[in-house]
Protein backbone atom coordinates (compact mmCIF):
# COMPACT_ATOMS: atom_id res chain seq x y z
CA UNK A 1 0.00 0.00 0.00
CA UNK A 2 1.03 3.55 -0.60
CA UNK A 3 1.01 6.05 2.25
CA UNK A 4 1.79 9.73 2.51
CA UNK A 5 3.68 10.74 5.61
CA UNK A 6 3.28 14.38 6.56
CA UNK A 7 5.86 16.20 8.63
CA UNK A 8 3.72 18.67 10.53
CA UNK A 9 4.92 22.23 10.84
CA UNK A 10 6.08 23.82 14.08
CA UNK A 11 6.68 27.43 15.04
CA UNK A 12 10.36 26.88 14.25
CA UNK A 13 9.72 25.43 10.80
CA UNK A 14 7.29 28.26 10.09
CA UNK A 15 10.02 30.79 10.90
CA UNK A 16 12.28 29.14 8.30
CA UNK A 17 15.20 29.30 10.72
CA UNK A 18 18.74 29.60 9.40
CA UNK A 19 20.70 26.33 9.88
CA UNK A 20 22.13 25.87 13.36
CA UNK A 21 24.46 23.15 14.64
CA UNK A 22 21.48 21.17 15.95
CA UNK A 23 19.88 21.31 12.57
CA UNK A 24 23.02 20.10 10.82
CA UNK A 25 23.02 17.06 13.11
CA UNK A 26 19.31 16.53 12.40
CA UNK A 27 19.89 16.78 8.63
CA UNK A 28 22.63 14.18 8.93
CA UNK A 29 20.40 11.81 10.88
CA UNK A 30 17.58 12.44 8.42
CA UNK A 31 19.90 11.70 5.51
CA UNK A 32 20.80 8.38 7.09
CA UNK A 33 17.13 7.58 7.68
CA UNK A 34 16.32 8.40 4.06
CA UNK A 35 19.12 6.11 2.90
CA UNK A 36 17.61 3.32 4.99
CA UNK A 37 14.21 3.93 3.40
CA UNK A 38 15.75 3.74 -0.07
CA UNK A 39 17.73 0.57 0.72
CA UNK A 40 14.55 -1.10 1.99
CA UNK A 41 12.65 -0.19 -1.17
CA UNK A 42 10.15 1.82 0.88
CA UNK A 43 10.89 5.34 -0.35
CA UNK A 44 8.91 6.48 -3.37
CA UNK A 45 9.07 10.23 -3.01
CA UNK A 46 9.62 12.96 -0.50
CA UNK A 47 10.56 16.59 -0.06
CA UNK A 48 10.51 19.56 2.25
CA UNK A 49 8.20 22.54 1.91
CA UNK A 50 8.94 26.20 2.50
CA UNK A 51 7.11 27.95 5.39
CA UNK A 52 3.52 28.92 4.75
CA UNK A 53 4.63 32.57 4.36
CA UNK A 54 5.65 31.48 0.84
CA UNK A 55 2.28 29.80 0.25
CA UNK A 56 -1.13 30.84 -0.98
CA UNK A 57 -4.64 29.53 -0.42
CA UNK A 58 -7.52 29.59 -2.83
CA UNK A 59 -10.87 29.71 -1.04
CA UNK A 60 -13.93 28.44 -2.91
CA UNK A 61 -17.48 29.51 -2.25
CA UNK A 62 -19.88 28.71 -5.05
CA UNK A 63 -18.53 30.47 -8.12
CA UNK A 64 -16.20 32.80 -6.21
CA UNK A 65 -12.47 32.21 -5.72
CA UNK A 66 -10.55 34.23 -3.17
CA UNK A 67 -6.76 34.11 -3.00
CA UNK A 68 -5.32 34.31 0.52
CA UNK A 69 -1.62 34.97 1.03
CA UNK A 70 0.38 33.11 3.67
CA UNK A 71 1.55 32.85 6.39
CA UNK A 72 -1.34 30.90 7.89
CA UNK A 73 -2.15 30.93 11.57
CA UNK A 74 -2.98 27.38 12.61
CA UNK A 75 0.63 26.11 12.67
CA UNK A 76 -0.24 22.63 13.92
CA UNK A 77 -2.37 21.98 10.85
CA UNK A 78 0.34 23.00 8.41
CA UNK A 79 2.71 20.70 6.60
CA UNK A 80 6.48 21.21 6.48
CA UNK A 81 7.38 18.19 4.37
CA UNK A 82 6.20 14.82 3.16
CA UNK A 83 7.20 11.37 2.04
CA UNK A 84 5.41 8.82 -0.12
CA UNK A 85 6.18 5.31 1.09
CA UNK A 86 5.25 1.93 -0.34
CA UNK A 87 4.71 -0.45 2.59
CA UNK A 88 2.90 -3.73 3.29
CA UNK A 89 0.50 -2.26 5.84
CA UNK A 90 0.00 0.55 8.37
CA UNK A 91 1.95 -1.39 11.00
CA UNK A 92 5.03 -1.27 8.81
CA UNK A 93 4.50 2.43 8.11
CA UNK A 94 4.27 3.11 11.86
CA UNK A 95 7.41 1.04 12.51
CA UNK A 96 9.32 3.11 9.95
CA UNK A 97 7.91 6.40 11.22
CA UNK A 98 9.05 5.57 14.77
CA UNK A 99 12.61 5.22 13.43
CA UNK A 100 12.55 8.70 11.98
CA UNK A 101 14.76 11.17 13.83
CA UNK A 102 12.76 14.02 15.33
CA UNK A 103 12.53 16.34 12.33
CA UNK A 104 12.22 19.47 14.47
CA UNK A 105 14.21 21.04 17.32
CA UNK A 106 11.23 20.79 19.70
CA UNK A 107 8.19 18.50 19.95
CA UNK A 108 6.84 17.58 16.52
CA UNK A 109 4.51 15.19 14.78
CA UNK A 110 4.32 12.89 11.77
CA UNK A 111 0.97 11.93 10.29
CA UNK A 112 0.54 8.82 8.13
CA UNK A 113 -2.33 8.70 5.63
CA UNK A 114 -2.96 5.78 3.27
CA UNK A 115 -3.85 6.49 -0.36
CA UNK A 116 -7.17 5.26 -1.71
CA UNK A 117 -6.83 2.16 -3.82
CA UNK A 118 -9.34 0.42 -6.08
CA UNK A 119 -9.29 -2.57 -3.71
CA UNK A 120 -10.67 -0.34 -0.92
CA UNK A 121 -13.99 -0.28 -2.71
CA UNK A 122 -14.14 -4.09 -2.78
CA UNK A 123 -17.42 -5.53 -3.99
CA UNK A 124 -19.08 -2.14 -3.60
CA UNK A 125 -17.18 -1.12 -6.74
CA UNK A 126 -19.30 -2.88 -9.35
CA UNK A 127 -18.31 -2.54 -13.01
CA UNK A 128 -21.27 -0.17 -13.48
CA UNK A 129 -20.13 2.04 -10.61
CA UNK A 130 -16.55 1.97 -11.83
CA UNK A 131 -17.71 3.03 -15.28
CA UNK A 132 -19.82 5.82 -13.82
CA UNK A 133 -16.84 6.97 -11.79
CA UNK A 134 -14.67 6.96 -14.87
CA UNK A 135 -17.26 8.94 -16.84
CA UNK A 136 -17.38 11.41 -13.97
CA UNK A 137 -13.60 11.72 -14.03
CA UNK A 138 -13.77 12.43 -17.77
CA UNK A 139 -16.49 15.03 -17.25
CA UNK A 140 -14.37 16.67 -14.58
CA UNK A 141 -11.77 17.22 -17.24
CA UNK A 142 -9.63 14.19 -16.58
CA UNK A 143 -8.40 14.12 -20.15
CA UNK B 1 -21.26 -8.73 41.11
CA UNK B 2 -23.40 -6.26 39.23
CA UNK B 3 -23.91 -6.41 35.52
CA UNK B 4 -22.22 -3.04 35.16
CA UNK B 5 -19.14 -4.26 37.01
CA UNK B 6 -19.06 -7.36 34.88
CA UNK B 7 -19.34 -5.25 31.78
CA UNK B 8 -16.59 -2.88 32.84
CA UNK B 9 -14.34 -5.79 33.70
CA UNK B 10 -14.97 -7.30 30.26
CA UNK B 11 -14.15 -3.99 28.62
CA UNK B 12 -10.97 -3.75 30.67
CA UNK B 13 -9.97 -7.28 29.68
CA UNK B 14 -10.67 -6.47 26.03
CA UNK B 15 -8.60 -3.32 26.27
CA UNK B 16 -5.69 -5.20 27.81
CA UNK B 17 -6.03 -7.86 25.12
CA UNK B 18 -6.13 -5.22 22.42
CA UNK B 19 -3.06 -3.48 23.83
CA UNK B 20 -1.15 -6.78 23.91
CA UNK B 21 -2.31 -7.51 20.38
CA UNK B 22 -1.18 -4.07 19.24
CA UNK B 23 2.22 -4.53 20.88
CA UNK B 24 2.60 -7.88 19.15
CA UNK B 25 1.71 -6.37 15.79
CA UNK B 26 4.14 -3.51 16.32
CA UNK B 27 6.94 -5.95 17.17
CA UNK B 28 6.12 -8.10 14.17
CA UNK B 29 6.22 -5.02 11.93
CA UNK B 30 9.70 -4.16 13.24
CA UNK B 31 10.72 -7.77 12.69
CA UNK B 32 9.44 -7.74 9.10
CA UNK B 33 11.61 -4.73 8.35
CA UNK B 34 14.68 -6.53 9.71
CA UNK B 35 13.88 -10.07 8.63
CA UNK B 36 15.57 -10.21 5.22
CA UNK B 37 18.79 -8.60 6.46
CA UNK B 38 18.73 -10.90 9.50
CA UNK B 39 18.39 -14.02 7.37
CA UNK B 40 21.03 -12.71 4.97
CA UNK B 41 23.57 -12.12 7.73
CA UNK B 42 22.85 -15.46 9.37
CA UNK B 43 22.87 -17.45 6.10
CA UNK B 44 26.28 -16.11 5.28
CA UNK B 45 27.80 -17.65 8.41
CA UNK B 46 25.71 -20.75 9.07
CA UNK B 47 25.64 -21.43 5.28
CA UNK B 48 22.14 -22.85 5.49
CA UNK B 49 19.05 -20.83 4.54
CA UNK B 50 16.69 -23.05 6.51
CA UNK B 51 18.75 -22.70 9.67
CA UNK B 52 19.03 -18.95 9.10
CA UNK B 53 15.25 -18.66 8.77
CA UNK B 54 14.79 -20.69 11.97
CA UNK B 55 17.27 -18.56 13.90
CA UNK B 56 15.57 -15.37 12.73
CA UNK B 57 12.22 -16.78 13.83
CA UNK B 58 13.73 -17.71 17.23
CA UNK B 59 14.92 -14.13 17.62
CA UNK B 60 11.36 -12.91 16.98
CA UNK B 61 10.07 -15.19 19.73
CA UNK B 62 12.62 -13.76 22.17
CA UNK B 63 11.64 -10.23 21.11
CA UNK B 64 7.94 -10.96 21.61
CA UNK B 65 8.75 -12.06 25.17
CA UNK B 66 11.14 -9.25 26.08
CA UNK B 67 10.13 -6.10 24.19
CA UNK B 68 6.67 -5.72 25.77
CA UNK B 69 8.43 -5.57 29.14
CA UNK B 70 11.61 -3.64 28.32
CA UNK B 71 10.43 -1.67 25.30
CA UNK B 72 11.64 -1.81 21.70
CA UNK B 73 15.43 -1.35 21.67
CA UNK B 74 16.98 1.65 19.94
CA UNK B 75 18.58 -0.49 17.26
CA UNK B 76 16.16 -3.38 16.83
CA UNK B 77 18.12 -4.89 13.93
CA UNK B 78 21.29 -5.26 16.00
CA UNK B 79 19.28 -6.57 18.96
CA UNK B 80 17.57 -9.25 16.86
CA UNK B 81 20.90 -10.22 15.30
CA UNK B 82 22.45 -10.58 18.76
CA UNK B 83 19.54 -12.75 19.91
CA UNK B 84 19.80 -14.97 16.81
CA UNK B 85 23.55 -15.15 17.30
CA UNK B 86 23.16 -16.41 20.87
CA UNK B 87 20.82 -19.10 19.59
CA UNK B 88 23.26 -20.08 16.85
CA UNK B 89 26.16 -20.32 19.28
CA UNK B 90 24.08 -22.27 21.82
CA UNK B 91 23.13 -24.62 19.01
CA UNK B 92 26.71 -25.14 17.96
CA UNK B 93 27.87 -25.69 21.57
CA UNK B 94 25.03 -28.15 22.05
CA UNK B 95 25.91 -30.04 18.89
CA UNK B 96 29.58 -29.96 19.81
CA UNK B 97 28.90 -31.48 23.24
CA UNK B 98 26.86 -34.21 21.70
CA UNK B 99 29.15 -35.04 18.84
CA UNK B 100 32.53 -34.01 20.19
CA UNK B 101 33.92 -37.41 19.40
CA UNK B 102 32.58 -37.30 15.85
CA UNK B 103 33.74 -33.75 15.34
CA UNK B 104 37.25 -34.59 16.46
CA UNK B 105 37.42 -37.52 14.09
CA UNK B 106 35.99 -35.40 11.26
CA UNK B 107 38.49 -32.63 11.96
CA UNK B 108 41.38 -35.04 11.84
CA UNK B 109 40.09 -36.46 8.59
CA UNK B 110 39.41 -33.11 6.95
CA UNK B 111 42.51 -31.45 8.28
CA UNK B 112 40.52 -28.28 8.85
CA UNK B 113 38.67 -27.07 11.85
CA UNK B 114 34.93 -26.83 12.05
CA UNK B 115 33.51 -23.39 12.59
CA UNK B 116 33.87 -22.77 16.30
CA UNK B 117 31.52 -20.67 18.34
CA UNK B 118 34.21 -17.97 18.52
CA UNK B 119 34.73 -17.89 14.77
CA UNK B 120 30.98 -17.70 14.27
CA UNK B 121 30.76 -14.80 16.68
CA UNK B 122 33.51 -12.95 14.85
CA UNK B 123 31.87 -13.58 11.48
CA UNK B 124 28.53 -12.29 12.76
CA UNK B 125 30.13 -9.10 14.00
CA UNK B 126 31.69 -8.42 10.62
CA UNK B 127 29.73 -5.52 9.18
CA UNK B 128 30.03 -6.13 5.45
CA UNK B 129 26.81 -4.34 4.64
CA UNK B 130 26.07 -6.24 1.46
CA UNK B 131 24.54 -9.32 3.12
CA UNK B 132 21.11 -8.61 1.73
CA UNK B 133 22.47 -8.35 -1.79
CA UNK B 134 24.34 -11.63 -1.24
CA UNK B 135 21.09 -13.30 -0.20
CA UNK B 136 19.29 -12.00 -3.31
CA UNK B 137 22.08 -13.32 -5.53
CA UNK B 138 21.95 -16.73 -3.82
CA UNK B 139 18.16 -16.97 -4.08
CA UNK B 140 18.36 -16.06 -7.78
CA UNK B 141 21.21 -18.44 -8.57
CA UNK B 142 20.95 -19.98 -12.07
CA UNK B 143 21.13 -23.53 -10.62
CA UNK B 144 17.46 -23.01 -9.70
CA UNK B 145 14.63 -22.72 -12.24
CA UNK B 146 13.33 -19.16 -12.77
CA UNK B 147 9.94 -20.01 -11.16
CA UNK B 148 11.64 -21.49 -8.09
CA UNK B 149 13.98 -18.49 -7.93
CA UNK B 150 10.94 -16.20 -7.91
CA UNK B 151 9.26 -18.18 -5.11
CA UNK B 152 12.43 -18.31 -3.00
CA UNK B 153 13.14 -14.61 -3.47
CA UNK B 154 9.60 -13.65 -2.49
CA UNK B 155 9.91 -15.89 0.58
CA UNK B 156 13.36 -14.80 1.79
CA UNK B 157 13.55 -11.19 0.65
CA UNK B 158 9.88 -10.22 0.30
CA UNK B 159 8.91 -12.05 3.49
CA UNK B 160 5.81 -13.59 1.85
CA UNK B 161 4.49 -16.89 3.18
CA UNK B 162 4.12 -19.93 0.91
CA UNK B 163 0.36 -19.34 1.00
CA UNK B 164 0.72 -15.71 -0.09
CA UNK B 165 3.07 -16.72 -2.92
CA UNK B 166 0.67 -19.49 -3.96
CA UNK B 167 -2.21 -16.99 -4.10
CA UNK B 168 -0.15 -14.59 -6.17
CA UNK B 169 0.85 -17.26 -8.69
CA UNK B 170 -2.55 -19.01 -8.59
CA UNK B 171 -0.84 -22.17 -7.42
CA UNK B 172 -1.42 -24.16 -4.25
CA UNK B 173 0.46 -23.77 -1.00
CA UNK B 174 1.91 -27.30 -0.96
CA UNK B 175 3.31 -26.95 -4.47
CA UNK B 176 4.97 -23.62 -3.64
CA UNK B 177 6.33 -24.93 -0.32
CA UNK B 178 7.80 -27.93 -2.15
CA UNK B 179 9.28 -25.62 -4.78
CA UNK B 180 10.93 -23.48 -2.08
CA UNK B 181 12.30 -26.57 -0.30
CA UNK B 182 13.78 -27.93 -3.55
CA UNK B 183 15.33 -24.54 -4.29
CA UNK B 184 16.96 -24.39 -0.85
CA UNK B 185 18.33 -27.90 -1.34
CA UNK B 186 19.70 -26.99 -4.76
CA UNK B 187 21.51 -24.01 -3.24
CA UNK B 188 22.97 -26.19 -0.49
CA UNK B 189 23.99 -28.97 -2.90
CA UNK B 190 25.68 -26.53 -5.28
CA UNK B 191 27.47 -24.90 -2.36
CA UNK B 192 26.26 -21.46 -3.41
CA UNK B 193 27.95 -18.71 -1.38
CA UNK B 194 25.73 -16.00 0.10
CA UNK B 195 27.86 -13.33 -1.44
CA UNK B 196 27.77 -10.88 -4.29
CA UNK B 197 29.74 -12.39 -7.18
CA UNK B 198 32.67 -10.34 -8.40
CA UNK B 199 34.34 -9.63 -11.72
CA UNK B 200 33.26 -11.50 -14.82
CA UNK B 201 30.77 -13.66 -12.90
CA UNK B 202 28.77 -10.63 -11.79
CA UNK B 203 27.25 -9.79 -15.18
CA UNK B 204 25.78 -13.25 -15.75
CA UNK B 205 24.54 -13.63 -12.19
CA UNK B 206 23.03 -10.13 -12.22
CA UNK B 207 21.14 -11.08 -15.38
CA UNK B 208 19.66 -14.00 -13.47
CA UNK B 209 18.56 -11.70 -10.62
CA UNK B 210 16.95 -9.16 -12.96
CA UNK B 211 15.18 -11.94 -14.87
CA UNK B 212 13.52 -13.08 -11.63
CA UNK B 213 12.40 -9.59 -10.65
CA UNK B 214 10.93 -8.97 -14.10
CA UNK B 215 9.25 -12.38 -14.09
CA UNK B 216 7.50 -11.49 -10.82
CA UNK B 217 6.51 -8.11 -12.24
CA UNK B 218 5.12 -9.56 -15.46
CA UNK B 219 3.13 -12.17 -13.60
CA UNK B 220 1.36 -9.25 -11.96
CA UNK B 221 1.23 -6.99 -15.00
CA UNK B 222 0.07 -9.46 -17.64
CA UNK B 223 -1.48 -12.18 -15.52
CA UNK B 224 -1.06 -15.36 -17.55
CA UNK B 225 -4.09 -16.96 -15.92
CA UNK B 226 -6.96 -16.22 -13.59
CA UNK B 227 -9.97 -13.98 -13.59
CA UNK B 228 -8.22 -10.62 -13.44
CA UNK B 229 -6.08 -9.06 -16.07
CA UNK B 230 -3.59 -7.56 -13.62
CA UNK B 231 -2.47 -8.43 -10.07
CA UNK B 232 -1.07 -5.17 -8.71
CA UNK B 233 0.29 -6.63 -5.40
CA UNK B 234 2.73 -8.79 -7.36
CA UNK B 235 3.85 -5.75 -9.35
CA UNK B 236 4.35 -3.84 -6.10
CA UNK B 237 6.47 -6.70 -4.73
CA UNK B 238 8.66 -6.68 -7.86
CA UNK B 239 8.96 -2.89 -7.75
CA UNK B 240 10.04 -3.10 -4.12
CA UNK B 241 12.70 -5.69 -5.03
CA UNK B 242 13.79 -3.46 -7.91
CA UNK B 243 14.00 -0.46 -5.59
CA UNK B 244 16.05 -2.45 -3.06
CA UNK B 245 18.44 -3.51 -5.82
CA UNK B 246 18.69 0.04 -7.15
CA UNK B 247 19.45 1.26 -3.62
CA UNK B 248 22.18 -1.36 -3.18
CA UNK B 249 23.66 -1.17 -6.71
CA UNK B 250 23.13 2.46 -7.73
CA UNK B 251 25.87 2.31 -10.38
CA UNK B 252 24.51 -0.68 -12.33
CA UNK B 253 22.71 0.74 -15.39
CA UNK B 254 20.63 -2.39 -16.09
CA UNK B 255 19.39 -2.50 -12.45
CA UNK B 256 18.20 1.08 -12.86
CA UNK B 257 16.93 0.31 -16.38
CA UNK B 258 14.75 -2.54 -15.15
CA UNK B 259 13.39 -0.41 -12.31
CA UNK B 260 12.65 2.42 -14.76
CA UNK B 261 10.82 -0.04 -17.01
CA UNK B 262 8.74 -1.41 -14.11
CA UNK B 263 7.89 2.03 -12.70
CA UNK B 264 6.69 3.31 -16.08
CA UNK B 265 4.74 0.16 -16.91
CA UNK B 266 3.18 0.12 -13.43
CA UNK B 267 2.10 3.74 -13.93
CA UNK B 268 -0.51 2.36 -16.35
CA UNK B 269 -1.93 -0.37 -14.10
CA UNK B 270 -5.12 1.52 -13.28
CA UNK B 271 -5.71 2.45 -16.92
CA UNK B 272 -4.96 -0.98 -18.35
CA UNK B 273 -8.23 -2.67 -17.43
CA UNK B 274 -11.51 -1.09 -18.48
CA UNK B 275 -14.58 -0.80 -16.23
CA UNK B 276 -15.73 -4.24 -17.43
CA UNK B 277 -12.33 -5.78 -16.66
CA UNK B 278 -11.41 -5.86 -20.31
CA UNK B 279 -7.91 -5.09 -21.56
CA UNK B 280 -7.52 -1.52 -22.82
CA UNK B 281 -4.69 -1.12 -25.36
CA UNK B 282 -2.09 1.58 -24.77
CA UNK B 283 -3.37 3.92 -27.46
CA UNK B 284 -6.90 3.88 -26.02
CA UNK B 285 -6.02 4.24 -22.34
CA UNK B 286 -7.21 7.26 -20.37
CA UNK B 287 -3.86 8.93 -19.85
CA UNK B 288 -5.22 11.02 -16.97
CA UNK B 289 -5.29 7.78 -15.00
CA UNK B 290 -1.57 7.13 -15.49
CA UNK B 291 0.37 7.50 -12.26
CA UNK B 292 2.52 10.57 -12.82
CA UNK B 293 4.61 9.92 -9.70
CA UNK B 294 5.77 6.56 -11.08
CA UNK B 295 6.34 8.07 -14.53
CA UNK B 296 8.54 10.76 -13.01
CA UNK B 297 10.50 8.12 -11.07
CA UNK B 298 10.94 6.10 -14.25
CA UNK B 299 12.11 9.08 -16.30
CA UNK B 300 14.58 10.14 -13.58
CA UNK B 301 15.99 6.62 -13.42
CA UNK B 302 16.33 6.55 -17.19
CA UNK B 303 18.25 9.83 -17.10
CA UNK B 304 20.65 8.25 -14.59
CA UNK B 305 21.05 5.18 -16.82
CA UNK B 306 21.98 7.45 -19.71
CA UNK B 307 24.43 9.39 -17.53
CA UNK B 308 26.06 6.07 -16.59
CA UNK B 309 26.43 5.23 -20.29
CA UNK B 310 24.01 2.31 -20.14
CA UNK B 311 21.36 3.50 -22.59
CA UNK B 312 21.91 0.51 -24.89
CA UNK B 313 21.16 -2.20 -22.31
CA UNK B 314 18.13 -4.38 -23.08
CA UNK B 315 16.19 -3.18 -20.01
CA UNK B 316 17.25 0.42 -20.55
CA UNK B 317 16.02 0.30 -24.16
CA UNK B 318 12.69 -1.23 -23.12
CA UNK B 319 12.39 1.47 -20.45
CA UNK B 320 13.16 4.12 -23.07
CA UNK B 321 10.37 2.69 -25.24
CA UNK B 322 7.95 2.79 -22.32
CA UNK B 323 9.11 6.37 -21.64
CA UNK B 324 8.22 7.46 -25.19
CA UNK B 325 4.60 6.53 -24.51
CA UNK B 326 4.71 8.04 -21.02
CA UNK B 327 5.90 11.38 -22.40
CA UNK B 328 3.13 11.61 -25.01
CA UNK B 329 0.17 13.63 -23.67
CA UNK B 330 -2.17 11.97 -26.16
CA UNK B 331 -1.81 8.86 -28.32
CA UNK B 332 -1.52 11.14 -31.38
CA UNK B 333 1.50 12.88 -29.80
CA UNK B 334 3.49 9.62 -29.73
CA UNK B 335 6.96 10.02 -31.25
CA UNK B 336 6.92 6.93 -33.49
CA UNK B 337 10.16 7.87 -35.26
CA UNK B 338 12.01 7.71 -31.95
CA UNK B 339 10.25 4.45 -31.06
CA UNK B 340 11.25 2.93 -34.42
CA UNK B 341 14.88 3.94 -33.76
CA UNK B 342 14.81 2.38 -30.27
CA UNK B 343 13.40 -0.87 -31.70
CA UNK B 344 16.23 -0.88 -34.26
CA UNK B 345 18.73 -0.79 -31.37
CA UNK B 346 16.79 -3.31 -29.26
CA UNK B 347 16.72 -5.69 -32.24
CA UNK B 348 20.51 -5.57 -32.26
CA UNK B 349 21.17 -6.10 -28.53
CA UNK B 350 18.29 -8.52 -27.96
CA UNK B 351 17.45 -10.15 -31.31
CA UNK B 352 14.11 -11.95 -31.29
CA UNK B 353 11.26 -12.41 -33.80
CA UNK B 354 8.83 -10.78 -31.36
CA UNK B 355 11.05 -7.68 -31.12
CA UNK B 356 11.21 -7.65 -34.93
CA UNK B 357 7.43 -7.76 -35.14
CA UNK B 358 7.13 -4.83 -32.74
CA UNK B 359 9.80 -3.08 -34.75
CA UNK B 360 7.70 -3.56 -37.91
CA UNK B 361 4.67 -2.04 -36.15
CA UNK B 362 6.75 0.94 -34.99
CA UNK B 363 8.14 1.49 -38.49
CA UNK B 364 4.64 1.31 -39.98
CA UNK B 365 3.49 4.00 -37.54
CA UNK B 366 6.54 6.18 -38.24
CA UNK B 367 7.07 5.70 -41.97
CA UNK B 368 3.83 4.22 -43.33
CA UNK B 369 2.32 0.76 -43.84
CA UNK B 370 4.70 -0.18 -46.68
CA UNK B 371 7.70 0.10 -44.32
CA UNK B 372 5.92 -2.20 -41.88
CA UNK B 373 5.13 -4.72 -44.60
CA UNK B 374 8.75 -4.88 -45.74
CA UNK B 375 9.96 -5.68 -42.21
CA UNK B 376 7.19 -8.14 -41.43
CA UNK B 377 7.82 -10.05 -44.69
CA UNK B 378 11.42 -10.57 -43.59
CA UNK B 379 10.33 -12.47 -40.46
CA UNK B 380 7.28 -14.24 -41.92
CA UNK B 381 9.02 -17.63 -41.82
CA UNK B 382 10.42 -17.40 -38.27
CA UNK B 383 9.57 -20.59 -36.40
CA UNK B 384 8.82 -18.67 -33.20
CA UNK B 385 6.06 -16.75 -34.98
CA UNK B 386 4.32 -19.74 -36.53
CA UNK B 387 0.72 -19.78 -35.27
CA UNK B 388 1.38 -16.44 -33.56
CA UNK B 389 -1.83 -14.42 -34.05
CA UNK B 390 -0.21 -10.97 -33.66
CA UNK B 391 1.83 -11.56 -36.85
CA UNK B 392 -1.10 -11.84 -39.32
CA UNK B 393 -2.99 -9.25 -37.24
CA UNK B 394 -0.15 -6.74 -37.74
CA UNK B 395 0.16 -7.58 -41.42
CA UNK B 396 -3.62 -7.21 -41.81
CA UNK B 397 -3.39 -3.77 -40.20
CA UNK B 398 -0.60 -2.68 -42.59
CA UNK B 399 -2.51 -3.98 -45.63
CA UNK B 400 -5.72 -2.28 -44.50
CA UNK B 401 -3.92 1.03 -44.08
CA UNK B 402 -2.33 0.52 -47.52
CA UNK B 403 -5.80 0.09 -49.04
CA UNK B 404 -5.26 -3.58 -49.97
CA UNK B 405 -8.57 -4.68 -48.46
CA UNK B 406 -8.95 -8.22 -49.82
CA UNK B 407 -5.47 -9.23 -48.63
CA UNK B 408 -6.05 -7.52 -45.29
CA UNK B 409 -9.32 -9.41 -44.81
CA UNK B 410 -7.56 -12.76 -45.35
CA UNK B 411 -4.86 -11.82 -42.77
CA UNK B 412 -7.41 -10.78 -40.12
CA UNK B 413 -9.31 -14.02 -40.65
CA UNK B 414 -6.09 -16.02 -40.34
CA UNK B 415 -5.25 -14.15 -37.12
CA UNK B 416 -8.75 -14.81 -35.73
CA UNK B 417 -8.27 -18.51 -36.46
CA UNK B 418 -5.05 -18.52 -34.42
CA UNK B 419 -6.32 -16.55 -31.44
CA UNK B 420 -7.31 -18.48 -28.32
CA UNK B 421 -8.89 -15.43 -26.73
CA UNK B 422 -12.56 -14.90 -27.49
CA UNK B 423 -12.56 -11.12 -27.14
CA UNK B 424 -9.48 -10.84 -29.32
CA UNK B 425 -11.11 -13.11 -31.93
CA UNK B 426 -14.24 -10.93 -32.03
CA UNK B 427 -12.05 -7.87 -32.48
CA UNK B 428 -10.14 -9.45 -35.40
CA UNK B 429 -13.29 -10.66 -37.14
CA UNK B 430 -14.76 -7.18 -36.80
CA UNK B 431 -11.69 -5.80 -38.53
CA UNK B 432 -12.06 -8.41 -41.29
CA UNK B 433 -15.65 -7.21 -41.74
CA UNK B 434 -14.42 -3.61 -42.10
CA UNK B 435 -12.13 -4.78 -44.93
CA UNK B 436 -15.02 -6.54 -46.63
CA UNK B 437 -17.10 -3.36 -46.40
CA UNK B 438 -14.31 -1.14 -47.73
CA UNK B 439 -13.56 -3.33 -50.74
CA UNK B 440 -17.24 -3.27 -51.58
CA UNK B 441 -17.55 -7.05 -51.42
Amino acid sequence: MRVMVFVKATEDSEKGLPPTEDMTAMFEAMGKFNEELVAAGVMVDGDGLKPSSAGKRIAFDGPSRAVIDGPFAETRELVAGYWVWEVKDMDEAVAWAKRCPNPMPGPSELEIRPFYEMADFGDAMTPELAEREQKLREKLGGE
Amino acid sequence: MSAAMLASRTIFADKAGMAADETHRAIEAVFRIERARLIAGLARVVRDVDRAEELAQDALIVALAEWPVRGVPGNPGAWLMAAAKRRAIDGIRHDAMRTRKHAEIARELDGESDMSAEALEAALDDPLGDELLGLIFAACHPVISPEARAALTLRLVGGLTALEIARAFLSNEAAIAARITRAKKAIATAGVAFEVPRGAELAGRLGSVLEVVYLIFNEGYAATAGPSLVRPPLCAEAQRLGRILAGLMPEEPEVLGLLALMEIQASRLAARAGPDGRFVPLTEQKRARWDQLLIRRGLNLLARVEALGGADGPYALQAALAACHARARTAADTDWTQIAGLYDRLGQVMPSPVVELNRAVAHSMAFGPEAGLRLVDAIADAAALRNYAPLPAARGDFLLRAGRYAEAKAQFEAAAGLSANERERDFLLARAAVCAGSSGG
